[in-house]
């Protein structure tokens, strides 16, 4: 039984929202995974299927001002926040509409009207970033926070630990979020970290340190919710580990040699969304046939970015040279 | 004009850019307290409080990094980096997210970041406080590079900087923070980038210097004018954009040229200068391209050492002579 309290405390338009979210990124992963196949998508997929919850669970408990900061496994932190799956289809595509015009592809997906400030190709790489954008806020008397999402595999490297602590020194409205998917690419987290709680960290910097069920969307949201309303209140970092399982490989095609199918299928049966689906039917709060709805309708809207990825033109070729700095010299792009 | 030293020139273009613009703000290992350790920022946390004058950890991977979120949340700014060796312990944010912000997101990101640093050798500070890092970064498209040396260009650079929408690396030479010069105190007054400085007019060889050996080449020069040789001594101001013109056009004058510059000789700035002179300038030529650099080794500790291994006077002196002989002297390393 799920530690949170229960649903009915929450608006149904909230629950629905979480359902909804999670659906339409697992829907999305499996789709884009299907084209990556077909060919339409050239790189590389890290879908994120069984990270849904923590995901949609942290964005929904931000405001639409707030910004988060994501990783190379980034596609549901940005659906989550926002991100609109034909644009984002069509980025993974290569093609001119994509979010970024087909420069940057999955892992460097932004949109800064959405307080996306990107995916990231570097392991850690947008946890300073996000502790800057709380830098900004904290200077302007903003009362906005900054959620930096990262795994277990980025709390080894050395930019979680001077952001940890230089945000803790000047008390900055940040949210360390780490999606403990106990493994780093092809490494468990037993064998490249003496401890068995990340959030244990926490305590190294003199923040509060939460560990979470990171495939119940709710707790996830309830902790977040309680980072976020500590960091307007001008109380400083939270470091929440939010402990959950990837059910995909690393990337696609990845062998998998360094877990057994045993243990992917016990994870399957923690399954975020069928979870969170079972719940909410349990607890009365909806009926099956809004949840197909919803369904439906999501499938319609993937339906719709494929065919709207398809369809988008390819980017000039000369398109390349521009974009590299906000104006050119001499005539020439340097 | 009144003179100031170029170091009064760095702290009076961020002191009239911060009055004037509420976004941007300093921050560094001790930036603020202690003034800088090279006093460049002195008196700056007086006028602007710990707000805006920001102490931090030594973490260079979060002074960059978090320059770099602050400027994509709408602020400008100025991140000291205290030594150009220490730009490694934030490479993959320089390298990998500032520089690339702008162009990944398919041009969205305006990264208004200055990145302030110490460069070149101050005297036996050996080989991990002298390093002249500005090739380094040559190398990655999304940066823009300023290797000031004057007290008028470190002003009127870093004031183009921080009114600018991309990230630019200062490169500011320790030995050069003490040089007094002329400089304007109009509050308006900028550098452009991408445009040379002629130091020293003349028609029979090209000096084209960078940084801290700007000084050394003027000196050289001087002494090859008793000799009867002119040289004229150019300026770059900036590595990324360079004046390509402005460089050409005095190699076609004058058919002789050298590239001096206190990095290492391999694939230094003097490298890519060279090439894209030959690229673009071989018929002028009437002697090969010159380096006069740091020698390819780590710079060492010892005053006499050092001396061997930085570019001196002298050596500007024997390339001068040997490209008016239009012979080469093979150089070792």
């Amino acid at each position: 039984m799920d530690a949170t309290k229960s649903l009915s405390s929450y608006p149904t338009s909230l629950l629905l929202e979480m359902f909804r979210r999670m659906t339409l990124i697992r829907e999305f992963e499996l789709r884009a995974i299907e084209e990556r196949h077909r060919g339409l998508i050239p790189g590389f997929i890290h879908s994120c299927v069984g990270q849904e919850a923590t995901a949609v669970g942290a964005c929904l408990a931000l405001n639409p001002d707030d910004v988060i900061t994501s990783t190379h496994r980034g596609h549901g932190h940005l659906i989550a926040k926002g991100g609109e799956a034909r644009y984002m289809m069509a980025e993974l595509a290569g093609r001119q509409p994509g979010y970024c015009l087909g420069r940057g592809g999955s892992l460097h997906i932004s949109d800064f009207n959405l307080g996306i400030l990107g995916a990231n190709g570097i392991v850690g790489g947008g946890i300073p970033i996000a502790a800057g954008a709380a830098l900004a806020f904290k200077m302007r008397g903003e009362r906005r926070v900054a959620l930096a999402f990262f795994g277990d595999g980025a709390a080894n490297e050395g930019a979680f630990h001077e952001a940890a602590n230089q945000s803790a020194v000047w008390k900055l409205p940040v949210i360390f979020f780490c999606e403990n998917n106990l493994y780093g690419e092809g490494t468990a987290m037993h064998r490249s970290t003496a401890i068995q709680n990340l959030a244990d960290r926490a305590v190294a910097y003199g923040f509060p340190g939460v560990i979470v069920d990171g495939n119940d969307v709710v707790a996830v949201y309830e902790a977040v919710r309680q980072a976020a309303e500590r960091a307007r209140n001008g109380e400083g970092p939270t470091l929440i580990e939010a402990k959950t399982y990837r059910l995909r490989g690393h990337y696609e095609g990845d062998p998998q040699v360094y877990r057994t199918p045993q243990e992917v299928e016990e994870w399957k049966r923690r399954d975020p969304i069928p979870r969170f689906r079972a719940r909410l039917l349990q607890e009365q709060l909806v009926d099956e046939s809004t949840l197909e709805e919803i369904q439906g309708e999501i499938m319609a809207q993937l339906d719709e970015a494929v065919l709207f990825a398809k369809q988008a033109s390819q980017p000039q070729s000369e398109d390349a040279l521009y974009g590299v700095y906000a104006d050119i010299h001499n005539g020439l792009v340097f | 004009m009144r003179e100031i030293t170029y170091s009064e020139a760095i702290r009076e273009a961020m002191s009239e850019e911060m009055r004037r613009d509420p976004r941007v703000f300093l921050m560094g290992e001790d930036v603020g307290v202690f003034g800088g350790v090279w006093g460049v920022s002195a008196g700056m946390l007086q006028e602007f409080g710990e707000e805006r004058v920001r102490d931090t950890a030594i973490s260079e991977t979060a002074i960059v990094g978090m320059g770099l979120g602050a400027a994509l949340c709408g602020m400008r700014p100025i991140v000291e980096i205290m030594f150009a060796d220490f730009l490694m312990c934030a490479g993959d944010q320089i390298v990998n997210q500032v520089a690339k912000a702008r162009y990944m997101s398919g041009g969205k990101a305006d990264v208004p970041l200055v990145i302030r640093v110490t460069t070149g050798a101050p005297g036996s500070a050996a080989a991990q406080h002298s390093q002249s890092a500005e090739s380094w970064f040559m190398n990655v498209p999304g940066l823009k590079i300023a290797v000031p040396a004057t007290p008028a260009d470190a002003k009127g650079l870093l004031k183009t900087a921080l009114r600018g929408r991309d990230p630019v690396l200062f490169f500011e030479h320790k030995m050069l923070y003490a040089l007094r010069g002329p400089v304007p105190e109009d509050e308006n007054f900028t550098v452009p980038f991408g445009e040379a400085a002629i130091r020293r007019s003349g028609d029979d060889l090209t000096i084209i210097a960078i940084g801290g050996m700007v000084p050394k080449a003027l000196q050289a020069a001087e002494k090859l004018a008793q000799e009867g040789i002119q040289a004229e001594v150019i300026d770059p101001r900036t590595l990324v954009p360079l004046d390509v013109p402005t460089l050409l056009e005095s190699v076609a004058k004058t058919g002789r040229v050298m590239i001096v510059h206190e990095a290492h000789r391999r694939s230094g700035p003097g490298a890519e200068i060279a090439a894209i002179l030959a690229e673009q300038a071989v018929e002028y030529l009437d002697a090969p391209i010159l380096r006069v650099a740091a020698k390819n080794v780590p710079i060492p500790y010892s005053p006499s050492l050092e001396q061997t291994v930085l570019p001196q006077e002298e050596d500007i002196l024997r390339a001068a002579h040997e490209l008016m002989r239009g012979v080469k002297v093979a150089e070792p390393l």
